[in-house]
């Protein structure tokens, strides 16, 4: 049962051919059985889990079921749930239970999920290997003694386990894409705008985005369909319709334009992984797309502009974790200012740290100009590369990442090799653009995946074109366990 | 680019977060290593570029002007560390 896809979920549920509560139970059983091996999950939620899962079956048997009714996820542990522990995979929040769903929560709860549990990440979504998490690394299905990526390690890892056939996660510079493609999984990450990031704890706003992980884009279109949505606690949230991304899977890409950025298949790239990926461009011609040459000649200023943005605006998100309202506080502190110094010393990572550093260095007093504000300058033009890309081409496509998958513990020593693990992955998120990430192949039994980057809001094509390449290649269904 | 303990003491305090003597050099260490990355910004001619706040560049919508929250305030104080009576406890600010 664990094997099922959520389509093949959703057709057996309303087939009768097995219950939600029987697929909850299994999967459950499976979770505590294995789940030792990857540490994907944070916290497992049994009784609400089991509770869902009977008021589905009741839903299903009235015949009132709503799209997912019945289907079993996870949520990254930085979604807030309402009366379950959320803790940003960080000491700070470690006892924090928040008293209000994220919105997602609400959208896919209202579709009639079932939440296994929450799903363990990089401490508050900062990092490319999930090794930073305050609960310990997650490890990769594929081979334990690797990384699944990061952040949304821990959702990458239970889908690619077979532990839960999908779950939320997001992404800020390549955090749903690079874990998915680490993990022979199914990722994307919509338009800056398009879900909304109420009830998500923030990193860095004007780029954070959730979107889901799965097993094929079928499922993404599926969880992305529940999730979307305009939502008026979110002031950056896109007035837009609610959308079905699975209408358009079945179209032709015959005719369709595939830019393909000289700056991706440059040095850095491994010459395996870039074999894999000429090859699923190869299958997209073979299907009738057309490839195109293009240039985004600003991608090498991609991870310079991040580091200087993402810190500065994380250095005032994480201002709210005082010590007061909620999280970690110190023991005995002195004064007002001790509290302050010590319960954020104690609860924060030294990644978090480095970083909240970093921001402040970018904003403060006559520093602004030459980082801050020449780094939202550099973004811009990295925007304009792109618009004159898609002026000509539909989607661009390369690798997700330089290389498959690192061993645990190669790269946390070098904060700076570890950033640039995301150098294909971040332009996109400076630019508010919806990516994705496919499986397109296997070096040495460890996954490669194939990023797709689409124009605002064009998720249903990027789907479709994902889908139809999953029509004619089995990647995607290559199975760590 | 290098940046000495002063700088990280400094930086420290205006982000309100205790860093031990103990691991000060290291974190001086690897902020240099992450500024030196962002210096490459510099060599980039942005002379009349517009810098971009928001991806689509969209304004903020307003809403009518309505109570539409409804008053929490005990399920968000029984988070915190410390509070009595409605208020959020810390150690005494003014003598």
């Amino acid at each position: 049962m664990h094997q099922f896809t959520i389509a093949e979920i959703i057709r057996g549920l309303r087939g009768k051919e097995f219950s939600s509560t029987e697929l909850t139970q299994h999967l459950l059983k499976r979770i505590q059985q294995l789940d030792s091996n990857y540490n994907s999950f944070i916290t497992v939620t049994e009784e609400l889990a089991l509770n869902q899962a009977k008021a589905a079956d009741e839903r299903l048997a009235a015949g009132e079921a709503p799209a997912l009714c019945g289907v079993p996820i996870a949520h990254k542990d930085i979604v807030c749930t309402k009366g379950i522990r959320t803790s940003c995979a960080s000491k700070m929040l470690d006892n924090f239970i928040p008293p209000y769903n994220a919105t997602i929560v609400e959208n896919l709860n209202s579709a009639g999920t079932v939440t296994l549990g929450k799903t363990n990440m990089d401490e508050f979504a900062m990092g490319s290997s999930n090794e930073s998490s305050y609960y310990g690394a997650v490890k990769n299905p594929w081979d334990t003694n690797y990384v699944p990526g990061g952040s949304s390690g821990g959702s990458a890892a239970a889908v690619a386990a077979l532990l839960v056939p999908g779950a939320t996660a997001t992404d800020t510079g390549g955090s749903i894409r690079q874990p998915a493609a680490l993990t022979n999984t199914t990722g994307l990450k919509p338009t800056y705008g398009r879900v909304s990031r109420w009830g998500i704890v923030a990193y860095a706003s004007s780029l954070d985005q959730a979107g889901p992980i799965a097993r094929n884009a079928e499922d993404v279109a599926y969880l992305l369909s529940a999730m979307a949505s305009h939502d008026s606690k979110d002031s950056t949230s896109l007035d837009r319709p609610q959308a079905d991304y699975t209408a358009r899977l079945n179209d032709s890409v015959t005719g369709l334009k595939v830019g393909v950025p000289k700056e991706y298949f440059g040095e850095g790239l491994d010459g395996d992984t870039a074999v894999r990926v000429q090859d699923a461009l190869k299958e997209f011609e073979k299907l009738g797309a057309e490839l195109v040459d293009i240039s985004l000649p600003h991608t090498e200023l991609a991870i310079p502009a991040y580091y200087v943005i993402a810190p500065a605006e994380a250095s005032a998100n994480l201002s709210r974790f005082d010590g007061v309202r909620y999280g970690h506080r110190c023991e005995q502190p002195s004064d007002l200012r001790d509290l302050y110094m010590r319960s954020r010393g104690e609860g924060f990572g030294e990644e978090v740290q480095r970083r909240i550093l970093v921001g402040t260095y970018a904003l403060s007093a006559g520093y602004y100009d030459a980082y801050y504000n020449k780094a939202q300058q550099v973004r811009r033009l990295i925007k304009q590369d792109f618009m004159q890309a898609f002026e000509k081409v539909d989607v661009i496509m390369g690798p997700t990442t330089p290389s498959p998958a690192f061993q645990l513990g190669a790269k946390s020593a070098d904060p700076v090799a570890m950033y640039l693990e995301d150098i294909y992955t971040i332009a996109t998120n400076l630019a508010g653009l919806p990516g994705m990430s496919i499986p397109c192949g296997l070096v040495n039994n460890m996954p490669v995946g194939l990023q797709i980057t689409g124009n605002y809001l064009d998720e249903a094509r990027m789907l479709n074109i994902a889908h139809q390449y999953q029509q004619v290649t089995d990647w995607h269904k290559a199975s760590a366990v | 680019m290098a940046v000495d303990t002063q700088t990280v003491e400094k930086l420290a305090e205006l982000a309100r977060i205790a860093i031990s003597n103990a691991t000060i050099e290291e974190v001086s260490s690897r902020l240099g290593d992450i500024l030196q990355l962002v210096d490459q910004l510099q060599a980039i001619n942005t002379d009349g570029v517009i810098p971009m706040a928001h991806p689509l560049d969209e304004v903020q919508t307003l809403r009518a002007d309505a109570v539409t929250e409804t008053d929490q305030r005990n399920s968000f104080l029984s988070l915190a560390p410390q509070s009595d009576e409605g208020l959020y406890l810390v150690p005494k600010v003014i003598d």
